[in-house]
């Protein structure tokens, strides 16, 4: 159904933006893109009082419509879009009450822009406690537009807001804020002029940001270009002379409209909470301590669900064994897609868990402090205060820590936290690890206390710390900043979660995993189902035929001959003889062909390796036998020589493989959906596998 | 001259002037105006950032940024 209306939602942020967009829309939501830009699109549905639809549109939360990141160049981009179909008929605007003076910036640039306007005063309640008393009436009359007071936390005045949403007008009632030709009168009229624009601020506008906007044509920017050049336009002068003159504007307004009575400078809540949580030592036993109870509740508490997930999967993959006729086309389904879809599904709990954490530390104000504290310290490696938590995040899964990078303003920091974040070891490669340290590493005390395949597998998660910090800060050189780097951040009042949003951001985020991702890795399971199943010529009918022979029928037993038949099968498949091709390629890393399938078809998914390892030694095709799997590993003897496949040295190199390789086609889906250009995925792919070999090849020359 | 990155927590200042064009515009955007009351409420316990209250609310920054705000 076509919406009747189209509404953006803008404000700072920290204003209860996201709190209003869930109430006016609920589970009607949906994630785009904006044409041809990089950034999420927010998107729901309300209907209004009168019955008719309205389309809700959550833009990024800004200062001003001078942007200083990505997300932010959106919105003035949004609302000055000249295609008809892109621009919003209205615009609500949320001002937080309780802190009026630099919200109303934005609101007064907004309102130049002479779009219909309607304010919604938020946190009425907040600015009520703080003493802040708003002559509501006034302050709407001096500003000429409807001003609707409510409190988005405790669901007040939304049917009101909804209300003037529905009376709203299609011409712009505002008053004018500042004077806005003083500021370049030539060039405003000469712009307006041969843009054919016939507001002075969107005339201003365009001579900032004519080089970011994507719906400007690159002749028309030139000529706008040649226009400044003419006129002497020089841009932060501009804006500081803007800024100045809306703050005398605001001033004046405040001081007719708001009246404060002076609490004797009493101590905020918030600031009592900051003397603990950003102490010099309790500040980080918390945050550690939070960590610890973060780490501990993804593995502890996915682990129900997760095992539901998968055995729901196996019921569906041998209900489709059993009642679909037998042929390509069911197993295609059954072991192709089936299978790989369980590969994505079973990290929802993880993914659902990890962001409900996430958007509570968010919500309460507390992330605003961790990126506080750690600031200094991440900014040696080339990170940023924030990147923290997908580095956190990545112990359980990179792909929801890639996802939750979106948080990072600054263009350089994010990019090398997302290229950093796969390097954490996840939880897909704990299996992997797992095997092979049970295969090598004895499982003795070493100081009594210290078990060493305990102290191997730790050593493998610091190893994967610290390769992290290593290439972000090679990254730091590398990389050329696109802005300026700077920090300057609001440190927003703690507030309590908002459980409704808590749920909303784990079930949105949750189900973009799954659509997202889920598209790539069933067609990459399916790719890899059919190298797999299928080989060159009649090689697969002939191995048929030689196990029909009586020598074989009647010395084995038939669960013996069918082990056979595929492990035989599986050497001749596609993925078997890619295995033989690369194998001259991976023996330097004392990797033979077997292994070298379990690298090609754990490109899908690390945990892979172990199905791979089950199904090429033959043994039942299950990966929860990782005890007889080892015992087969254990005994895999080099044909040639007839030493063990599996020495420390073979071991710890394929460790190392698998600290350092992609292996993740979650993960490459979702670079790319997070950064919109193949060129990030690929390269990082690349400098991964290249040094997965390189760390690879120096284990296995030093050990053998 | 009294950079706002000289002053002692606890202490209150205000802002006269900026040295830097680029940051000022930023600055002044997040309510730091010529004129405007302010106080370092904090330091991160690594030394840096700080926190100030200005104009009814925190606002956090590198020493780096601080040094350019100039006080009366």
């Amino acid at each position: 159904m076509k919406a009747e209306i189209k509404v953006a939602l803008v404000g700072n942020p920290n204003t209860g933006k996201s709190t209003l967009f869930n109430l006016l829309t609920g589970l009607n939501q949906k994630i785009g893109n904006f044409p041809g830009v990089t950034v999420d699109k927010k998107t729901g549905y309300c209907t209004l009082p009168d019955g008719r639809r309205a389309e809700i549109i959550d833009l990024p939360g800004t200062y001003s419509l001078y942007p200083k990141s990505r997300d932010e160049s959106i919105v003035f981009s949004v609302l000055a879009n000249r295609d008809a179909a892109l621009k919003p008929d209205l615009v609500v605007i949320i001002l937080d009450a309780s802190n009026l003076k630099r919200n109303l910036l934005l609101y007064t640039q907004v309102a130049d822009l002479k779009i219909p306007v309607i304010v919604a005063l938020n946190m009425m309640d907040m600015a009520r406690k703080d003493g802040i008393e708003i002559n509501v009436n006034a302050f709407s009359k001096k500003l000429g537009v409807p001003v609707v007071p409510i409190s988005a936390r405790r669901n007040e005045g939304i049917d009101q807001l909804k209300t003037q949403i529905s009376y709203a007008n299609q011409f712009a009632l505002q008053q004018d804020t500042i004077d806005i030709e003083a500021i370049a009168p030539q060039l405003i009229s000469s712009i307006g002029e041969e843009m054919q624009v016939d507001n002075p601020y969107y005339a201003l506008q365009l001579a900032h940001q004519h080089e970011t906007l994507t719906f400007l044509s690159t002749d028309e920017s030139n000529r706008i270009e040649e226009l400044e050049q003419k006129f002497s336009f020089h841009s932060q002068k501009a804006q500081a002379t803007e800024t100045i003159a809306r703050y005398n504007f605001i001033n004046d307004l405040l001081y007719d409209t708001v009246k404060k009575k002076e609490n004797a400078q009493e101590e905020t809540l918030s600031n009592r909470i900051d003397r603990f949580l950003t102490h010099r030592v309790f500040g980080f036993v918390f945050f550690f301590a939070i960590l610890l109870f973060m780490f501990q509740a993804i593995f502890s508490w996915s682990a129900l669900p997760m095992e539901l997930i998968e055995n729901l999967f196996i019921w569906i993959q041998s209900t489709l064994h059993s009642t679909l006729p037998t042929g390509p086309l069911t197993d295609l389904l059954a072991d192709g897609i089936v299978a790989g879809l369980s590969g994505v599904m079973v990290f929802i709990p993880q993914i659902a868990i990890l962001f409900a954490f996430i958007s509570i530390l968010e919500d309460t104000g507390y992330m605003a402090r961790v990126t506080f504290m750690m600031d200094k310290l991440m900014r040696k490696v080339g990170l940023n205060g924030k990147s923290v938590v997908p580095l956190i995040g990545g112990f359980a899964c990179a792909v929801p820590s890639i996802m939750s990078t979106r948080t990072i303003e600054n263009w350089k920091d994010r990019m090398i936290t997302i290229m950093v974040t796969p390097l954490v070891t996840c939880s897909a490669r704990l299996p992997v690890y797992t095997l092979l340290i049970a295969l090598v590493v004895p499982n003795r005390n070493v100081w009594w206390i210290f078990n060493m395949q305990g102290l191997a597998l730790t050593g493998m998660y610091v190893l994967s710390l610290v390769s992290a910090i290593v290439v972000a800060w090679v990254m730091k050189y590398i990389l050329k900043a696109r802005e300026r780097g700077y920090f300057i951040m609001e440190l927003p009042v703690y507030r309590m979660p908002r459980w409704n949003n808590v749920f909303l951001s784990m079930f949105e985020r949750a189900k973009t995993f799954v659509l997202e991702a889920g598209k790539v890795i069933i067609a990459v399971s399916i790719i890899l189902w059919v190298l797999a199943s299928y080989g060159p010529g009649n090689q697969f009918q002939q191995i048929e035929a030689k196990y029909q022979q009586p020598q074989y029928t009647q010395n084995m037993k038939p669960a013996d001959v069918q082990h056979a038949i595929a492990s035989e099968k599986l050497e001749n498949s596609y993925a078997g003889h890619l295995g033989h091709v690369i194998e001259p390629v991976i023996r330097p890393l004392g990797f033979d062909w077997k292994i070298g399938i379990a690298l090609i078809t754990s490109f899908a998914a690390r945990e892979v390796f172990v199905g791979t390892m089950a199904t090429i030694y033959s043994v039942d095709g299950d990966a929860d036998q990782i005890q007889s799997v080892e015992q087969k590993m254990h005994n895999a003897r080099n044909t040639t020589t007839g030493q063990p496949v599996f020495t420390l040295a073979v071991a710890v190199s394929l460790m190392m493989f698998y600290a350092f390789a992609m292996q993740c086609a979650s993960t490459v889906a979702v670079v790319y959906r997070e950064t919109k250009n193949w060129r990030w995925p690929a390269a990082q792919f690349a400098y991964m596998t290249v040094l997965a070999y390189l760390v690879s090849f120096i284990t296995y020359q030093l050990l053998k | 001259m009294k950079k706002l990155s000289q002053l002692q927590v606890g202490k209150k200042g205000v802002i006269k002037e900026f040295t830097d064009l680029e940051m000022s515009v930023k600055l002044m955007e997040m309510g730091c105006l010529p004129g405007e009351e302010i106080k370092v409420e904090r330091v991160a316990p690594l030394g840096d950032p700080i926190a100030i209250n200005v104009s009814g609310y925190m606002l956090s920054l590198r020493k780096r940024e601080a040094s350019t705000i100039i006080l009366q």
